[in-house]
């Protein structure tokens, strides 16, 4: 592409960045310090005046400082343990301790109402046991709402630990240990130290999904609130300036965090200095006794963690009003999958996810292809920095933020001023889940496009290959695993998202995650489940294509 | 037949090449020679379309082909990383630039067929090419450039990344290939050695500015300047006052008052006049050596006369002695002289090896080529 064509592109991409991502945003702000007079503090006076507002506030920081560090105290331990110790199982094991990523938000707090609820298997079995009047246990408040994050979000720890420590380089422990540091001292001044950016990544990551966080609270929360279910009360009261100032505090409280730990993360990074084959951590050899010990453990933890999922399998094949007081359903039949596949209603809810996310997820590869291949060139550009900034915002704001600001924007029509209304059509949730995941989209694609080498399309160039030749047999096979992967997990979280959903869904464009609710509210668990576990096989599906991609393709 | 006429390429501020004339005549083999950073790979890329130069031509057949792209071109590029297709296999990588050009199937097949045996990897076709090994790699894409029968070929780098070994042997047999099959070939190199292995002739490059352009022998013995005396094989720069300047050459005087003879500068502006500093650059193995207390005895040059051998020679205590096998190399300590390297044919060190910290002198071999240059080596 000529040097005019990708300024062009540039320029493209900023305004409808500037549009889209900052200009709603703007138009909350702006919502947020309008007065009967004009322009003032008002509403934030009348914020900060309130007790239960600042409560908010306050629940929403500590409960996000709590869930992270609940979620490294389970995560990098486990790390050390799948990373460090030969096991029977270890890698099979490894592989199943992610699975709370495949829970969608709404079905893993469905999953743990079954599980720890007042009427849970586990609540039931325990009473039942002890045989307690009443339930041991009440799943409300922050207590339940901690727990379900630690259970959701200890896996960014996880991963990112086991990574940094597959990457680190052993002979650095070796030198401390030939200096004669003891076991502590290394762990403490050597290891950790140098897994600090794994860590401050997935601290970040933790602190974001959880200030953000909005089923959990919502569906556990009770009389505990937290910013995000304020907005959404405050919409749903129609007091919409409280609801603005609410999401602009909310948006203050994730950006300074994002801002706090990338100055930490600043000058902490370290890469091996070794040469040749980085083995990573080498696995210590134990005994047969604690071997055993060990994968009796990680088979008991990874059983723990299925639970959830085998929860909501098993709901899903009770039929409605067959289970009242027993420990475990009396019936099991297809009865609630009947019903969802059979009634045209009821698969609707399937079939706008399916649409909304699709077209979500093709907008998101269209622009993460054009962005990355501007923000990859060599060489200087001017905005670019700008267009990287726009296109990272998303993730720095939670998604009932987004959702508000959409809601505000696009609820009005004034073409002149780029506002249509686009609430209650068709265009608002995929709009949602398009923005929601530009930052993931862009950055894989990003991700391949660098990795590209630049010689490879100069030698295509000098074979004689045109511009679209070149794109079509080099760049695009090659960028195509990485842009693959990006879209499927886009497409997945578009597929199960709520956060945003609920804050813009009609009847008629009602999401998976929105039908869970009501068949909730309705008291029909059976069909809540059904759809959850449908859910969860669409996302297995969307993985296990993404995952067959991954290799390139060699065929003649 | 390639031409580039008065070549420039400036990135900002940064002249990378400057006013670069070059005539390559079909089916030589030539090197770009220089230094990382001297413009050569800056020059190759602007042959191949890569940048686009701020002024001058490029000139293939005769046919002015600055401004086409480098599909448009035909000429083929063998990359310092080879950027093989990393998606595609070993025969699939050969086709590519015959598909390009919609070469018919059967053809195709033939022609990647030629190609692979040419380099000798028949039996390879269907492999993947992160299987290979490097040397492999190298000679796929080889045949990836030849196939489509381009009419320049350009090379960067093409041997840096295999093993010293590995690297003897290749550069005889690319040579010996690209001789057969007479293609006009540019190779980018560093490598001082594997340019003269390697080519025809060869342009030394320094500081985006073409030196000299000439076979390995003419650059070796007749250096245009300071700079390519200095880049190819090894030299000692000495400061010295012209003496005596004549139609044969230059009278120069050392510190410590030695006087030699050197052939006029070639690099001035001016004919040297008696006063004048210079720099003497002098190749080790144009110097002789003997103890100061020893006579030339056997040496046949010892019938120059003793008056004007004492009037030649150059006061030096060596520093240290190393033997590397058919060489011995001295290192000699001189007043008012940086240190001075003189190479001895093992053959002739024989008994008369003289020892550390001994007291030597040091005098031109007869008939030797010493150059005077005015301007100084960096």
């Amino acid at each position: 592409m000529s040097a005019r064509g990708v300024r062009t592109l540039l320029l493209a991409l900023v305004a409808l960045l500037l549009w889209l991502v900052l200009y709603p945003n703007l138009m909350v702000l702006a919502d947020s310090l309008r007065t009967p007079a004009g322009w003032g503090l008002a509403a934030y006076a009348r914020f900060l005046a309130s007790h239960a507002e600042r409560l908010a506030l306050w629940n929403s920081v500590w409960i996000s400082v709590a869930s992270v560090l609940l979620s490294a105290l389970i995560g990098v331990p486990l790390a050390f343990l799948f990373s460090r110790y030969a096991f029977p199982g270890r890698r099979v094991l490894a592989a199943l301790v992610s699975l709370p990523v495949l829970l969608p938000p709404l079905v893993g707090v469905v999953a743990f109402l079954f599980l720890y609820g007042e009427t849970g298997f586990l609540t039931r079995g325990v009473q039942l046991l002890l045989g307690l009047d009443e339930p041991p246990w009440r799943l409300a408040g922050a207590g339940a709402v901690l727990l379900v994050h630690a259970y959701t979000m200890y896996v960014y720890f996880f991963a990112f630990t086991r990574a940094a420590l597959a990457r680190l380089d052993e002979s650095h422990a070796e030198a401390a240990a030939a200096l004669g540091a003891g076991r502590w001292r290394t762990l403490t001044r050597v290891t950790l130290p140098m897994l600090a950016p794994a860590l401050g990544g997935a601290a970040l990551l933790v602190f974001m999904t959880s200030i953000g966080s909005f089923s959990a609270p919502y569906v556990f929360g009770g009389g505990f609130r937290v910013l995000t279910t304020q907005v959404f009360a405050s919409k749903l009261n129609g007091d919409l300036q409280m609801a603005a100032v609410e999401t602009v505090a909310l948006a203050l409280a994730s950006v300074l965090a994002l801002a706090l730990l990338q100055r930490f993360e600043a000058g902490r990074r370290y890469t091996g200095a070794g040469k040749g084959a980085l083995g990573g951590a080498r696995l210590r050899r134990l005994s047969p006794r604690t071997r055993a010990l060990l994968s009796a453990f990680a088979v008991a933890l990874v059983g723990f963690l299925l639970l959830p999922h085998a929860t909501v399998f098993l709901v899903s094949l009770v039929p409605e009003g067959s289970w009242t007081t027993q420990l475990l359903p009396p019936r099991y039949t297809l009865a609630n999958y009947a019903s969802l596949f059979g009634d045209a209603q009821m698969l609707q809810p399937v079939v706008n996810s399916l649409r909304m996310a699709s077209v979500a997820t093709l907008a998101n590869v269209v622009l993460a292809v054009a962005a990355a291949y501007v923000l990859a060139r060599p060489g200087r550009l001017r905005g670019r920095g700008l267009l990287a900034l726009l296109i990272a915002l998303p993730w720095a704001l939670p998604g009932t933020v987004l959702a508000i600001a959409l809601a505000t924007t696009f609820s009005v029509q004034q073409p002149l001023a780029g506002r249509f209304v686009w609430v209650g059509t068709f265009v608002i949730l995929p709009l949602a889940y398009f923005l929601r995941n530009i930052p993931l989209v862009t950055r894989a694609a990003l991700t391949s496009f660098q990795q590209l080498d630049p010689a490879l399309e100069e030698a295509a160039a000098s074979l004689g290959a045109s511009q679209a030749r070149t794109l079509r047999r080099v760049v695009l096979p090659l960028v195509l695993p990485g842009l693959a992967a990006g879209a499927v997990l886009a497409f997945v979280t578009a597929l199960g998202e709520f956060v945003a959903s609920i804050l813009l869904y009609t009847h008629r464009t009602r999401p998976i995650s929105i039908e869970i609710l009501s068949q909730l509210r309705a008291f029909d668990f059976g069909l809540a489940a059904a759809y959850g576990v449908l859910l969860i096989a669409l996302m297995l599906v969307a993985f296990l294509l993404a995952s067959r991609t991954e290799t390139p393709a060699t065929g003649a | 037949m390639l031409e580039l006429q008065a070549l420039g390429k400036r990135f900002g501020a940064v002249e990378a090449v400057r006013e670069l004339s070059l005539e390559v005549p079909a089916g030589e083999l030539l090197s770009l020679l220089g230094p990382s950073g001297c413009g050569k790979t800056t020059t190759l890329r602007m042959v191949a379309g890569f940048e686009a130069p701020t002024s001058g031509q490029v000139r293939i057949g005769g046919r002015d082909v600055t401004a086409l792209p480098p599909q448009r071109r035909g000429v083929g590029m063998v990359f310092q990383n080879y950027a093989l297709f990393p998606h595609l296999d070993v025969a699939q990588n050969v086709a590519f630039g015959l598909e390009a050009r919609g070469t018919p199937r059967g053809e195709l097949r033939r022609r990647v067929g030629e190609a692979l045996e040419r380099v000798d990897l028949a039996g390879y076709t269907a492999r993947k090419v992160q299987e290979l090994s490097g040397g492999q790699q190298q000679r796929v894409a080889l045949a990836r450039a030849l196939a489509p029968e381009p009419p320049v070929l350009l090379l960067d780098e093409p041997l840096s990344n295999l093993d010293t070994v590995l690297r003897e042997r290749t550069r005889t047999e690319l040579r010996a290939l690209l001789k057969r099959i007479g293609i006009t070939s540019i190779f980018v190199t560093h490598d001082q050695e594997e340019a003269f292995a390697l080519s025809d002739r060869v342009a030394v490059m320094y500081a985006g500015r073409l030196q000299q352009v000439g076979t390995p022998e003419q650059l070796y013995h007749e250096p245009a300047n300071a700079l390519v005396m200095g880049f190819i094989g090894q030299s000692n720069a000495l400061p010295v006052h012209v003496v005596h300047a004549d139609g044969d050459g230059l009278l120069c005087e050392l510190p410590g008052g030695a006087r030699w003879r050197a052939g006029a500068p070639r690099d001035a502006a001016r004919a040297p006049a008696a006063g004048d500093a210079l720099r003497l650059m002098v190749r080790p193995e144009a110097l002789r050596l003997r103890r100061a207390d020893a006579t030339y005895g056997t040496d046949a040059e010892a019938g120059q006369g003793a008056d004007a051998g004492r009037a030649a020679e150059l006061a030096a205590v060596v520093a240290s002695r190393r033997f590397a096998g058919a060489l011995v190399q001295y290192r000699l300590a001189a007043e008012g002289l940086p240190e001075l390297l003189v190479t001895v044919p093992a053959a002739h060190d024989g008994d008369a090896a003289v020892a550390e910290g001994e007291r030597v002198r040091v005098r031109p071999a007869s008939g030797a080529r010493l150059h005077a240059f005015a301007e100084h080596t960096p």
